[in-house]
């Protein structure tokens, strides 16, 4: 038998340097590395991970043509399911999907499946190569996709390969939806990997109009019966923060961590160079436990705050990635659990001062099974802070829906569609946040590629 | 795309200018805005529309100087371009999806407060078009800093003139006019106010002790103008609203004007150091 190869872990930047520069955590794999992970792999004959991805990139075959050094016949099996590699390798919770389920796991641990994805496209671009996609001759359809994050990006290059005419509209100045406003650059570098990765999107056909508020500048009505677009997706993402409803909330010094986040990576304020302001205080406490607060509360320590993750529940409960906890505490990051704000105090001039906060305990599970926090009487407090970044997720944008006549929302407001993204509007699909809520970059895309084959089926079926 | 027409100074600090975006021309409707953007590290920066053009695709917009990026805004001259021109932003003016007897039968009056002038002037032609009369208050310091009056003398819009130093019109603020109209027996079914909060927080106040309803048009700070970050909410009624997809347009009895103003502070300090590394940039480029 042979002899037992421990899980290979890359590089990482040193904890203390990396608290106060914004260039990327983990290095990645070496060659040497990725072909000795790569080993690692038992190519199992009916592979779990490849069920356990939203879009079922072929894992072990990839990873076989990387033990053989063969890193453009691994992207290229990389590329049949997934046109952003470099940004899945970096940001998939491979830990619940594909790694969650490699039978290495079981007893040991998986194989690194994301970092040997990152790898791979890494490797591709350093080199200079691009997998050259089979795109099918164009058929002369015409379909809109609205959002350029990952569901958009996913759903129009899946429909560009298979001859459709696309073409994105995107509301901001910038493509990448998410991965440019929110993903900070430390996790997903904008000109290396999003920008690249969108240009192989480009690369298939598809076509990006940026400044376009679908719901103001054009409609999907509009869209439909002026511009002859047959069929419609609609990626358009998350939508408005929420807010606790807490006193002070709208003090100066209290943002949402979206707001922090664009004005830090979209807007780049992180730099010096930048018109935008970003007001980042000493004290900041960040409210909120996903994997948005890690990157918000690790943005704001970059910026030279010290920084305090309040959470109501355990560490346990953490809705965010591992990983991402484990490099917020590395950094120095405080988190304080079984916490809860009550109120925010500010000065005269009505700027942040303190926030009174309560402790919690875990009683009975809820409907969802998870223990409800309950609070602990006299339990008070008062903690110092000049920010406080609220990261409680987020709300339906109602603007596509209001101006779109016969598509119809669920109870929560975000859109009605079914697995196949077709939404109560004949034509229109939609997936992503937009659909489920605030979900994941590779979720949105698999909604995304999921979709495209809908459409493809629908304009197929219509002009039989 | 979004290049820059008919860029001239309409009073001082204050630039008037055509700015071609068709899609956004062709979309507008009285009481949206839009968002702007210069140079590849500009900010993201709201302004009010003051005209459109559907034919000729074009967006006029007033801008004041008062900080970096409205002074980046205003260097810049015919030919050249906005890096990101976005909009119509936000619900247009309640009023055009009234009936055309409510209508008629709704007296208003408009009180614009410096630069608010421009985004009253789309929305009294509108009315003016329609045959609806309108009358306007418009404010400033001195008679140089009255904008639009003679056109909307021309749309048929009765105006009224209040300036701090009496150089034109009524000697005052346009609350002082306001009250004096009403004293005169003038009758007003709705007041649209639009300047600065301070100006709107009053107008509100006044209004209220004559029981008129009121709209104001806020000018918060805003990131993105879809409803994504939160920068842009206010307090209305009680509770937190965002300008961007929930106005401009809001009950002025209902808005809390104060914590408005003290949120429009929030990057103050920040903003005077910015507007004093521009300046220093553009007397270099100059020279
Ligand atoms: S400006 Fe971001 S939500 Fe209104």
């Amino acid at each position: 038998m042979a002899v037992k190869i421990p899980r290979v872990y890359p590089q990482e930047q040193d904890p203390k340097v990396r608290s106060t520069n914004f260039e990327e955590v983990c290095y990645g794999f070496t060659s040497e590395e990725a072909i000795l992970e790569a080993s690692r792999c038992l190519d199992c004959k009916n592979p779990r991970c490849v069920q356990a991805c939203p879009v079922n990139v072929q894992i072990p075959a990839f990873i076989r043509e990387l033990k053989k050094g063969d890193v453009e016949a691994a992207a290229a099996v990389i590329a049949r399911d997934s046109a952003l590699p470099a940004i899945c390798g970096r940001v998939c919770p491979q830990e619940t999907q594909c790694e969650g389920s490699c039978v290495l796991g079981i007893k040991g641990e998986a194989v690194s499946i994301g970092k040997l994805e990152r790898y791979t496209a890494d490797t591709m671009r350093a080199m200079g190569k691009k997998v050259k996609v089979e795109v099918q001759p164009s058929n002369g359809h015409k379909v809109a996709v609205i959002g350029s994050g990952p569901a958009g990006l996913a759903c129009a290059g899946e429909l560009a390969t298979r001859g459709y005419t696309v073409k994105i509209f995107e509301a901001l100045h910038t493509a990448g939806g998410v991965l440019s406003y929110g993903i900070p650059e430390f996790r997903l570098p904008k000109e290396k990997v999003v920008v690249a990765e969108i240009q192989n999107v480009k690369d298939l056909g598809v076509e990006i109009e940026t400044n376009v508020i679908v719901g103001r500048t054009v409609t999907i009505d509009s869209l439909m019966e002026e511009d002859g677009y047959e069929a419609v997706f609609v990626g358009s993402g998350a939508g408005l923060p929420n807010f606790m409803g807490i006193e002070g909330e709208n003090l100066n010094g209290v943002v949402s961590a979206n707001e922090f986040l664009t004005r830090a990576n979209l807007m780049h304020a992180y730099q010096s160079d930048a018109d935008t302001p970003i007001y980042v205080g000493h004290r900041v406490v960040v409210v909120g436990g996903g994997n948005v607060a890690m990157d918000a509360a690790r943005t704001a320590k970059r910026l030279g705050a010290d920084v305090t993750v309040v959470y109501r529940r355990t560490e346990k409960e953490l809705p965010a990635r591992v990983e991402e906890v484990h490099h917020a505490m590395e950094e120095g990051i405080n988190f304080s659990f079984l916490t809860n704000p009550t109120a925010i105090h500010g000065d005269e001039k009505g700027f942040v001062t303190s926030i009174t906060c309560v402790k919690m305990e875990l009683g009975e599970p809820d409907e969802g099974g998870r223990r409800r926090p309950m609070v602990i009487e006299g339990s008070q407090h008062d903690i110092d802070a000049d920010v406080v970044i609220m990261s409680l997720g987020t709300s339906p944008n109602p603007l596509i829906k209001m101006t779109t006549p016969g598509l119809e929302t669920g109870r929560r407001g975000t859109l009605t569609a079914t697995a196949d993204g077709a939404t109560t509007r004949e034509g229109v699909f939609a997936g992503g946040d937009a659909v489920t809520g605030a979900a994941t970059v590779i979720l949105a895309m698999g909604a995304g590629r999921r979709a495209a084959a809908a459409i493809d089926a629908y304009i197929q079926e219509k002009n039989k | 795309m979004y290049k820059i027409s008919e860029h001239k100074l309409l009073a001082p600090c204050i630039y008037g200018m055509k700015v071609y975006a068709p899609r956004v021309a062709r979309a507008a409707q009285p009481g949206q805005f839009v968002i702007v953007r210069v140079g590849e590290n500009g900010e993201r920066i709201p302004l009010t529309i003051c005209d459109y053009d559907r034919e000729a695709g074009t967006i006029t917009l007033v801008v004041q100087i008062i900080g970096a990026s409205s002074r980046k805004i205003c260097a810049l001259k015919d030919g050249d371009s906005f890096t990101d021109f976005v909009g119509p932003l936000g619900h247009p003016s309640e009023f055009i999806y009234e009936s055309e007897e409510k209508l008629r039968s709704t007296s208003r009056l408009f009180v614009a407060g410096g630069v608010g002038a421009a985004p009253v002037y789309p929305q009294v032609k509108w009315l003016q078009e329609r045959g609806i009369q309108t009358d306007v208050i418009i404010g400033g310091k001195t008679k140089d800093y009255i904008l639009l009056a003679s056109e909307m003398r021309k749309l048929g819009a009765r105006v009224h003139i209040a300036t701090d130093d009496g150089s034109e019109g009524f000697n005052g603020l346009v609350t002082g006019l306001l009250e004096k109209l009403v004293e005169e027996g003038h009758h007003f079914d709705q007041v649209i106010a639009i300047g600065p909060m301070i100006m709107m927080k009053f107008v509100a106040l006044t209004t209220k002790k004559y029981g008129i309803p009121t709209i104001a048009s806020l000018n918060s700070l805003m990131v993105d103008g879809t409803g994504m970050c939160g920068a842009c909410r206010v307090t209305v009624g009680g509770q937190t609203r965002f300008t961007c997809v929930d106005g401009p347009e809001f009950d002025a009895h209902q808005v809390d004007f104060d914590g408005a103003m003290r949120r429009s502070a929030m990057y103050r300090e920040m903003e005077k150091k910015k507007d004093c590394q521009c300046m220093e940039k553009l007397s270099q480029e100059s020279k």
